[in-house]
């Protein structure tokens, strides 16, 4: 086999011989012009609307700068976390049988479900000074209900379903028999483990990653009851939209909505390309 | 490297997959494990490789009991039916990885490692495949790889579980005699499992046929073809006919005839006649021979295959004739095997 030559400039690839291809084409276009496209291009417009001395006022306020350093902070944290505990957790779902492994995998879910409203004030009643959990971390000095930690564990609540159903199908896919390869070849667990299963499943975990991290940055209802709200503390960059927005200051709330809109699109397009690097390497 | 199963008992959730098997394997000979599929082959196979423990009995390797070493430490080349190659690693980086994967001094130098792999691919005919990966090679080229992998690390013994088995039958033969030749070659130690005779008589100095978790037969492709020792043997490997028949006299009856074959050490009683379609004499009219009528007449390959009714019961038996034979015309035939074996009735 040759490796095909590189297509000179762009072709529209019809490889299905179920037609269709300009309708669904055409459809997905349209809709998502109308659920993604439009609303974001109103509030790029709304946003241009400033001048760009004000827009530039804005985005470098100190209270703004803060917020979004912890939004992302967290967001990138918890994702982090998730990464690690949400590879686990879908490791013991798929590699063991034991009882109540239905009810734990359903488990998993929940996050989804859950109005994260009611997900943040059972958080902050477990992490407040007062509560099971703070009152056992507070000799220790750790506090974590009104602080970027409590936003954290907020975000990892969130995110965690996000890791462990994206990695979880691409486990199951695991050939034993490669497993038992490497065995035969001499290789330990721990060698298995990080020369043949992690490179296969990388794919999958960037792609949690991203997403938890994504659903991080723009989470807002589980966090502001945990957060405490404090300005340059704990006050994560939704939020401060939504204060912007009870001001009537629509251009403000529209500026840091933009910047928003551009980081995260920035850090998802690496992300993406990373992937197809990882994809293209491991296929 | 010789190895030695020793009354090996492997249960599986107390369902026994093989029953007290003992086998001896000679160095550098070639041995092909040959059964139906749930004979337990494979499960000796993974047995031997240490994949699976023994639930009773031992595995020897030379005079080293083996049975409780890890799989890391057996050190054997495992080829399995669907490559189980790593995908994400070039040809030259599976070949490689079993070398990689040591600690310490006994691990060769990068180079060294890239040495031996490019040897390995010539050994298999893939030279100038290195920097490939699995996906881009076909079934037979994945298989090469995948056994130029498990010879990397000098095995002491090579284990190929239905090497072929995924294959297409041109692919298949092809690789057969290339494999007989890379052992010849090499003179590894070498078991494979197979379902398909035809691959286990040609390729392997013994074979050792099982059935339901047993070994029934241990021997060259002539001992097992010539003199099976079983009814499963005869009726497994090759074609087999067979009739129920009663010995009376040193003779042996069929309903109320003699058929004309002696059998003067066989008690009397009820047993079963085995005899190999082609292998068979006809007769004009008869006394002492066994009679049918045609039932059926197909052509397959070179010879014509003829279904007889035999007696009151409607026993159908095949017998092969040259293609042109005039007695394929005919509505009765008459006919004595030549070689043929009784098994009295359990």
């Amino acid at each position: 086999m040759t490796i095909a030559p590189a297509q000179a400039g762009w072709r529209f690839r019809q490889p299905s011989v179920i037609p269709g291809f300009g309708l669904t084409l055409g459809f997905s276009l349209a809709y998502l012009t109308l659920i993604i496209l439009i609303p974001l291009s109103g509030l790029i417009w709304r946003s241009a609307a400033l001048g760009w001395p004000e827009f530039w006022a804005i985005a470098t306020d100190r209270r703004t700068i803060n917020a979004l350093e912890i939004s992302f902070g967290t967001a990138f944290i918890a994702a982090g976390v998730n990464v690690v505990f949400g590879t686990l957790v879908a490791w013991v779902l798929v590699r063991y049988r034991f009882p109540g492994r239905r009810i734990v995998d359903a488990m998993v879910d929940l996050p989804f479900a859950l109005p994260t409203a009611v997900a943040g004030i059972a958080l902050t009643t477990l992490y407040a000074p007062n509560g099971w959990i703070g009152k056992l971390l507070m000799p220790l000095g750790i506090k974590v209900a009104y602080t970027p930690l409590g936003i954290v564990i907020a975000l990892i609540f969130i995110g965690l379903p996000f890791v462990v159903r994206t990695v979880q199908p691409i486990m199951e896919e695991i050939d034993k028999e490669v497993e038992e390869a490497a065995a035969t070849l001499g290789a330990s667990r721990f060698q298995i483990i990080t020369r043949i299963l992690f490179p296969g499943l990388a794919p999958a975990i960037i792609t949690g990653f991203s997403l938890a991290f994504a659903r991080g940055v723009g989470e807002y209802g589980s966090v502001i009851f945990i957060a405490g709200n404090l300005p340059y503390k704990s006050e994560i960059a939704p939020l401060l939209i939504v204060i912007r927005l009870e001001e009537y200051n629509y251009p403000a709330a529209t500026a840091i909505a933009a910047i928003m809109l551009f980081l995260s699109f920035l850090m998802l397009l690496i992300v993406n390309l990373a992937q197809s690097w990882s994809r293209k390497r491991y296929g | 490297m010789e190895v030695r199963v020793a009354n090996v008992r492997k249960e599986f959730d107390r369902f026994p997959a093989l029953h007290d098997v003992s086998l001896d394997i000679k160095s550098g000979e070639l041995i092909a494990l040959l059964g139906p599929s749930g004979s337990g082959k494979t499960t000796l196979l993974r047995l031997i490789a240490g994949l699976e423990r023994p639930t009773r009995g031992n595995i020897f390797f030379g005079d080293e009991d083996a049975s409780h070493k890890s799989i890391q430490d057996r050190n054997v080349g495992f080829v399995f039916q669907h490559y189980a190659l790593f995908r994400h690693m070039t040809v030259a980086d599976n070949i490689g990885f079993g070398l990689k994967v040591r600690h310490g001094p006994s691990r060769p130098p990068a180079q060294e490692i890239r040495r031996r792999a490019s040897e390995l691919l010539d050994l298999v005919q893939l030279s100038g495949l290195e920097k490939r990966y699995p996906a881009q090679l076909s079934g037979g080229q994945r298989q090469r790889v995948a056994l130029a992998r498990a010879m990397a690390i000098e095995p002491k013994v090579l284990l190929l579980d239905e090497p072929f088995g995924a294959l297409d039958a041109q692919v298949r033969r092809e690789l057969r005699r290339w494999l007989r030749e890379i052992h010849d070659a090499t003179g590894h130690t070498t078991v494979f499992v197979t379902h398909d005779q035809e691959e286990a008589l040609e390729l392997a100095d013994r074979v050792v046929v099982m059935s339901q978790g047993r070994i029934e037969q241990v021997g060259t492709a002539d001992d097992i073809y010539d003199t099976p020792n079983s009814p499963f043997v005869y009726g497994f490997i090759g074609e087999s006919s067979s009739l129920p028949v009663k010995v009376e006299n040193g003779e042996i009856w069929l309903a109320d005839r003699p058929i004309g074959l002696a059998a003067p050490n066989e008690p009397s009683g009820d047993g079963t006649l085995y005899f190999r379609p082609h292998d068979v004499e006809l007769l004009d009219g008869c006394s002492g021979c066994i009679a049918g009528t045609v039932a059926a007449s197909r052509r397959v390959a070179g010879t014509r295959r003829v279904e007889l009714e035999i007696g009151g019961e409607r026993q159908r038996v095949e017998i092969e004739l040259p293609v042109d034979h005039p007695a394929a015309q005919k509505s009765r035939v008459a006919f004595r095997p030549g070689r043929w074996k009784l098994f009295p009735a359990a």
